[in-house]
Formats: structure tokens, sequence, C-alpha cells
């Protein structure tokens, strides 16, 4: 049976995600992005929502069972807050999802718990690379069979609080396969180096590492010995980008439908031309036909379908939405839409990123 | 709770539909658009009987039976007999008899008695149709305000008199066989659009009469007729709605706007089946020549041709998925003006982007009339024209958000 409406705890959630966004993100997200800092205490308040602590069995810390859909429907009303602290907030999920979805059993018992039943802290995850053709089907940070260990060697770009994580995992390549590894900070082969200045998302402290022939156990390979499917972890992080993407650009249009009803040109409110009106009119429909894309990936992904491609289609979908509908949203603001003070240009900077920070993300 | 699990019901009429599409449509596709108002009674009659054993109709005369248990899927599952049926051929798929536009519209403003009497003609022997006739020389998009067509009471009688243009399968109807039209007139001319009431005009119907055949772009096997009304009587029960005019109050026209809630998703699906005819058959050709399409590739590693085909793609399937969330709406009895608004502004969008691209990526071969894509190109302009233009849609789906009246918003 299809059905397009969400059950009562998934809007339960959405409420509780909503009115974090609201009170919280949104009122954060100006001051945080200019000045490149996240105000104390905000990110452990949206940990406490609990959203991805109600995703992992009890049998590993937490109190629920995964489900993509509801992890995507949590993305998008993050995502309408603040893209950044959206990303900040779900952090630990890009190291803990893997871990569910591609760990053996004992890596699963072992890892999950610490990150699940404490407060929020950065359990990070390497995987975007400082190269233009960055494909994360072929990871240029490469993991090498040495024995009984393997060797990591290579650099990581936009890697999330790298100065403080308490653990991450790295994405590498090997065999021609993308793998997954834990890998402790502090230790030997490991640096981190400068801190990220990107055009978005500025409020999120990122940064690049360099691995050299850092030594990793096997038992430390995602999956064990024989390794992890990457193919559903890439389309977790595929449509939980999607899914911030929607709520990015929820956000713009939610401010420029007000602010068109209320500017005037030569008498008339600017919404009653219909230039304007039609560009309107446009995102709106974007936005929900993509929102569809996604969540139907997300569903096949909760049914264990092979969504390789349905999630990337629904990535490039979510891409240029993101891209149309916060470029519309300056230009329905015209010259005050360049200004900093009104927030479009933030969310138009942040909606180029959503086909580069994949990997930043996971449902 | 979210699903996009095919019900097994619809699965199985999609099973027999792509069956009808590859069988009876496909191969005569290219004859029907050659020989213009030549009528494919072959489809016709085969339809006929499938569906008087499915005990279906095309798009609009469902529910005339009982009602069954279980959960509404009417709409659904006529999104995807459209589709497919399109997928087939959208011209020869518009000769489908058995409810069209007409009976659409007998559904959303009739009374059960109305529906009854109006939709039999469907179920009889031989094979009937309706049209809608809405549109008139000198108003398009502008309708129904600018009805100019007049009803006249005269005793228990109504007297139509006016002239309509562009009615899909008004020759079938009328001439071909024992159909009706829905002829949209206004019983008060000063009442604007408070005065637009359907009517019903059966075939036969002294003074109704079709005057124009036009000669199209595209949907060739379909025929668009002009109708000339000269003092044409119809019983007073004709008349869907109430016969009162309030002014001020959109009693009796608000329901047969609902019409186009139920229409338009329904052109959309028409729409997404033409852009998929297109779109497979672009693919079908590379994978004969060896170009595979892969996916998961950032864009800078793409070549044009996998990027195009990827942008498709992801076009129509969230057309269709918007289509599809649109008719659930409609069957689960939620207000969809906004979805289906945005489904045909969406669907029109992307059926015509499709099928210029196609006939763009072929080369001489998508040029070329030996191949079908030139004729989905053709067929595909239609769906951003009726049922509301693109813009006339997208001035709803802005008026919604906006939460303006047609007054603030025109
Ligand atoms: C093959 C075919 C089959 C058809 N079948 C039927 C049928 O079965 N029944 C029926 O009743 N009609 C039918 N139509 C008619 C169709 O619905 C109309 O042609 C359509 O509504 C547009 O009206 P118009 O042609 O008068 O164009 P116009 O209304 O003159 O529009 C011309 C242009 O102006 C734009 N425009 C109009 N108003 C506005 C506005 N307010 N703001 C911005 N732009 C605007 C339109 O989008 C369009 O681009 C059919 C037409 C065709 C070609």
């Amino acid at each position: 049976m299809y059905s397009f409406e969400p059950d009562e705890e998934q809007r339960m959630l959405i409420e509780a995600v909503e009115r974090y966004a609201t009170n919280d993100l949104r009122v954060a997200a100006h001051d945080a992005d200019e000045e490149g800092e996240l105000p104390a205490g905000l990110i452990e308040k949206g940990w406490e929502l609990g959203v991805l602590q109600a995703s992992i069995p009890e049998a590993y810390g937490g109190f629920g069972e995964r489900s993509v859909v509801s992890g995507v429907l949590a993305a998008e009303a993050m995502g309408w807050g603040d893209l950044a602290s959206a990303m900040a907030v779900m952090l630990p999920a890009t190291y803990a999802i893997p871990i569910l979805v591609g760990g053996t059993e004992e890596q699963k018992t072992r890892l999950l718990p610490p990150v699940i039943e404490a407060e929020w802290k950065p359990y990070v995850a390497a995987f975007i690379e400082p190269s233009f053709d960055f494909y994360p089907g072929e990871m240029q940070t490469k993991a090498k069979k040495n024995g009984d260990i393997y060797l990591l060697n290579g650099e990581k770009a936009c890697v999330p609080f790298a100065d403080k994580a308490e653990s991450m995992l790295v994405y590498a390549g090997l065999d021609g396969q993308t793998q997954a590894f834990v890998v402790p900070t502090g230790v030997e082969g490991l640096t981190v180096g400068e801190r990220e200045k990107l055009m978005g998302i500025g409020a999120l402290p990122m940064y690049r590492v360099k691995f050299e022939d850092l030594e990793i156990p096997i038992e430390s390979r995602l999956g064990g010995e024989d390794g992890c499917d990457f193919n559903p972890i890439l389309a977790s992080a595929q449509v939980a980008i999607a899914g911030l993407a929607v709520g990015v650009s929820k956000a713009a249009l939610d401010y420029v439908l007000p602010y068109a009803k209320e500017r005037e040109v030569w008498g008339v409110p600017i919404a009653q031309k219909q230039s304007i009106a039609f560009m309107l009119a446009e995102m709106a429909t974007e936005i929900e036909a993509i929102r569809l894309l996604i969540w139907e990936a997300a569903w096949m992904l909760d049914a264990g379908k092979d969504v390789t491609k349905e999630a990337y289609l629904a990535l490039t979908g979510a891409s240029d939405m993101a891209m149309m509908v916060t470029d519309q949203a300056v230009q329905v603001l015209g010259g005050h839409g360049y200004i900093r003070e009104h927030p479009v240009e933030l969310w138009m900077r942040n909606g180029r990123g959503i086909p580069t920070l994949t990997g930043l993300a996971m449902v | 709770m979210i699903s996009f699990e095919m019900p097994e019901s619809i699965r199985k009429t999609t099973v027999l539909m792509e069956t009808i599409a590859e069988n009876m449509m496909r191969p005569v596709a290219r004859y029907f658009d050659e020989h213009e108002h030549e009528i494919p009674w072959d489809y016709i009659n085969f339809m006929h009987e499938a569906m008087k054993q499915m005990g279906v109709s095309s798009i609009a005369a469902k529910n005339v039976k009982k009602k069954k248990e279980g959960p509404r899927l009417g709409n659904q599952r006529q999104a995807f007999m459209l589709e497919i049926l399109s997928w087939g051929d959208s011209g020869l798929f518009l000769c489908t008899p058995g409810g069209g536009l007409g009976a659409a519209a007998v559904q959303a403003a009739g009374s059960p008695e109305q529906k009854e009497r109006f939709l039999s003609c469907h179920t009889g022997e031989k094979p009937t149709f309706d049209a809608m006739a809405l549109t008139e020389p000198h108003a398009g998009s502008a309708m129904p305000a600018e009805v100019r067509t007049t009803a006249v009471r005269d005793g228990d009688q109504w007297v139509l008199n006016g002239e309509k243009i562009f009615v899909t399968a008004g020759h079938k109807a009328l001439v071909d066989s024992d159909g009706f039209v829905v002829i949209w007139a206004t019983i008060d001319p000063s009442a604007g659009r408070a005065g637009v009431r359907p009517f019903v005009v059966e075939a036969g119907t002294p003074g109704c009469s079709v005057t124009k055949l036009e000669h199209k772009l595209g949907i060739r096997a379909s025929d668009t007729v002009s109708i000339l009304l000269q003092d044409c009587r119809v019983p007073f029960e004709n008349l869907m709605g109430s016969p009162e005019v309030v002014k001020d109050k959109k009693k009796g026209f608000k329901g047969a706007m609902a019409t186009f809630d139920a229409t338009r998703p329904l052109v959309a699906a028409m729409a997404v089946g033409v852009a998929r005819a297109a779109l497979e058959s672009v693919k079908q050709m590379l994978e004969e020549r060896g170009v595979e399409v892969q996916y998961g590739l950032p864009r800078n590693r793409l070549t044009n041709i996998e990027r195009e085909i990827i942008d498709m793609e992801t076009m129509l399937r969230s057309t269709w998925l918007l289509v599809l969330k649109s008719v659930w709406m409609l069957d689960e009895r939620k207000p969809n003006t906004i979805e289906a608004s945005m489904a045909k502004v969406r669907a029109g969008d992307v059926v015509v982007k499709i099928t210029q691209r196609a006939t763009e990526l072929m080369g001489p071969v998508g040029y070329s009339r030996e191949h079908l894509l030139e004729k989905w190109f053709r067929d595909a302009k239609i769906n951003d024209l009726y049922e509301g233009t693109g813009q006339i849609n997208r001035l709803i789906v802005a008026r919604r958000i906006l939460d303006y009246t047609r007054h603030e918003l025109s």
C-alpha cells in the first residue's frame, strides 16, 4: 500500500526536532556562521532529542530500531534550522550508523554503547578527500594489508571536530573497494591539520587529517576480516544529506513567502507579480517532488533493497533542488538577499555544499 | 506510515496494461499518427471487451457499481493504467472507450442518480465515449469565468446556445457512438463563475452538432472537435449541481472545479508515460550501441550523455511520485488541489524536456519518422497545454502557498 504520511511516532519526532530547530538552531545560526563557532550547549540539547539513540537497538545501548525514513524526516526538520549545527548534532551518526550497518556483532557490542549511552561526544568520520574529482567509490586514501595489520596512508578533508575526536571512522580504498576502519585518535601516523575554511557551514569546525603508515589492527576493519558492503553505507549518507537539503530549501521557501507578500513595488506586493509568484510555485513544486524521491530511496533502504541507483538519483535531485531553491530565494529578496543580515545568502552558500558534503551526515 | 509498496491488485493491473500497451498500441502507433482522423476500432473494441471483463473503466467511470471493502485505490490504479497506456501511445489512449473527461465531470459534479443514468451508457454492448467541453473560441485559460455558452430554462428543459472548441473525443462521443458531452454553460451571465454549470448533452440531441475536426501537432489518433449548440434542448435533470445561483457563494460551481483535482493528476500520469517511453527508448538505443550509463559518479566524471540520462531519470521518477501522491490523497479523500497542480506543472515540464532532449541526443535517428521518438516529442507538448496550461497551474500553486485569492494573483 502506498502512503505519504508519517506515522504517529514519526510525527512526534518531527515536532520535537522542529521545536529545537526553530527555538535553538535558527536563532543561533547567523552568529555561529559569522564567528565560526557553535554556542555552548547547543549540540548537547539537540543530542538529547535522542534521534540517533532511537535508531540503535537496546543491545547496543539505544532504545529503538533504525528507520532510514524517520532519519530522513528528522534530517529535514533539523536542516531547516541550520545545516552546520544539524551536522554537528548528527555527527556521531556518521560513526555509529556504519558500525550498525556494516560492523560485526563484536564491533557493535564494543563500539556502539560508548557513543550512544554517553552525552554528545565527537565520534566522527573521515570521508571526503581534498581533490576536485573525489569519488567515494575510489578513495585515494589507501589501506594495505601488512601481515596482521593494515597500513593507512592518505589525506582526508572536512573531518568535523577532528582535533577533539574520540574516535574516527576512516574510509579508504582496499583492493579496489572502499572499506572503513575504526581509528583511535592521538595515535602515531595521524596528523590533524589546519581547520578548513569553506564557503558555507562555517560554524562546523572541520579539519584536514593526514595518515602516514598508520597501523590498524585487523579487528578495527569494519566488518572484520571480510570487511563490509560499502553500498548501503554510502546510500545512507546520500539520503541523509539529501534530507538535510530538503530542510535547507524549505527554510528558504518559508522565509521568502511572507517577505514577497510584504515587499511592494509600485504599490503592489512582489508576490502578486507572476515572475515572482511562478518562481515560488516552482520552488515549492521542486521541493515536494524531490522530497518524495528521497523518501522512496529511504523506504527502500529500510526494506533491505539495493538502492545504489535510487539513493544516487535522490542526491542528484536534491543537489539541484537546493541550488535552484536557495538561489531563487536570494533573487526574491533582490539586493537585500545579498546582505548577510538576511539568512538567504547563507542558505545559498550552504545549498551549494550539498553534493560536496556527502559523508558528513548519516541516517 | 510512509510506504512505497505497490498493492498487489495494482500490480496485477499493470501487468495486463503493459501487455495491451505493447501489443495493441505500439504496433499501430505510427499508422494512426500518419492517418489522422481514422478511427482505431480494433483497439477500441478490444478495450471495450477487456474492460467489461475486468469491471474497470479507463478514466473516470469508476465506482458506478457497489463499493468494495478494503482501501480505496481507484485513483491510484487509474494513474498506473494511464501512465502505462500512454507509454503505449497517448493518442490511442485518448480513444479508449468507457469514460473520459466527461465521465470525470459527472463523477465529480453529478448526483448519485445522474452518475447511474449517464455512466451506464458505458456498460452496454457497444463501446461508447464521452467528452468534456469547457473551452470556447474566445477563451481557454480564463475559463470558467468567461463562459459565454448559455443555458436558459424553459419549463422542464434547458435550452443551450454557444460554441465549444478543442473538445477531446467529441466526435467519438457524439457521432461515432451513443455517448455524451458535458457542456459548461452559464445559467446567469451576470453572475460570472458562480453562474457556470455542467450539463450533460447526449448523442443525438437535436441542436448539438460537431462542426470541425482539428489537425494537430501530435496525439493525432485522438479527435479534437468544435461543437455548436443551437437551441439545443436537454431535460432539466441534465444539469449537474444547483439550478439556483447564489451570488458570492460558489455552491454548484465548487463541486465542478473538483473535477480538476481528479483529472489533473491523471493528465500528469499520461505525461509521465510519454516521457518514460522516450527515456526508455533512448536508453535502449544506447545499450544496443554498448553505451553503458554509470550511476554513482560525481558529475565531473560523467559523460554528457550519462548526465543527461541521470537528470532525466531523476526528473521522471520524482514527478511520478508527485502524481502518485496526488492520486493517493484523492483516494484518501484529502484535499489535493495543490498537489494536483504541482504534479501537472512538473509533468508538463518534464515530458516536454525529456522528449526534446531525447530527440536531440539521438540525432538523425531522433528526428526521423522511422522511429517513434519524434512522435513522442509531438505528443508530449499537449500535456503542458490542456487541463490548465503550465502557467495556469503555476498560478494555482502560487495562490495556495501564498494564501491569495484569484483577485490578488491572476
Ligand atoms: C488537443 C487539445 C485537446 C483539448 N481538449 C480539451 C477538452 O477536451 N475540453 C476542453 O474544454 N478543452 C480542451 N482543450 C483546450 C485547452 O484546455 C485550452 O487550449 C487551454 O486551456 C488553453 O486555452 P487557450 O488555448 O485558449 O489559450 P489561452 O488561454 O489564450 O492562453 C494563451 C497563453 O497565455 C497563457 N496565459 C493565459 N492566462 C494566463 C494568466 N492568467 N497568467 C499567465 N499566463 C496566462 C497561457 O498559459 C498560454 O501560454 C484542448 C486543447 C487541445 C489543443
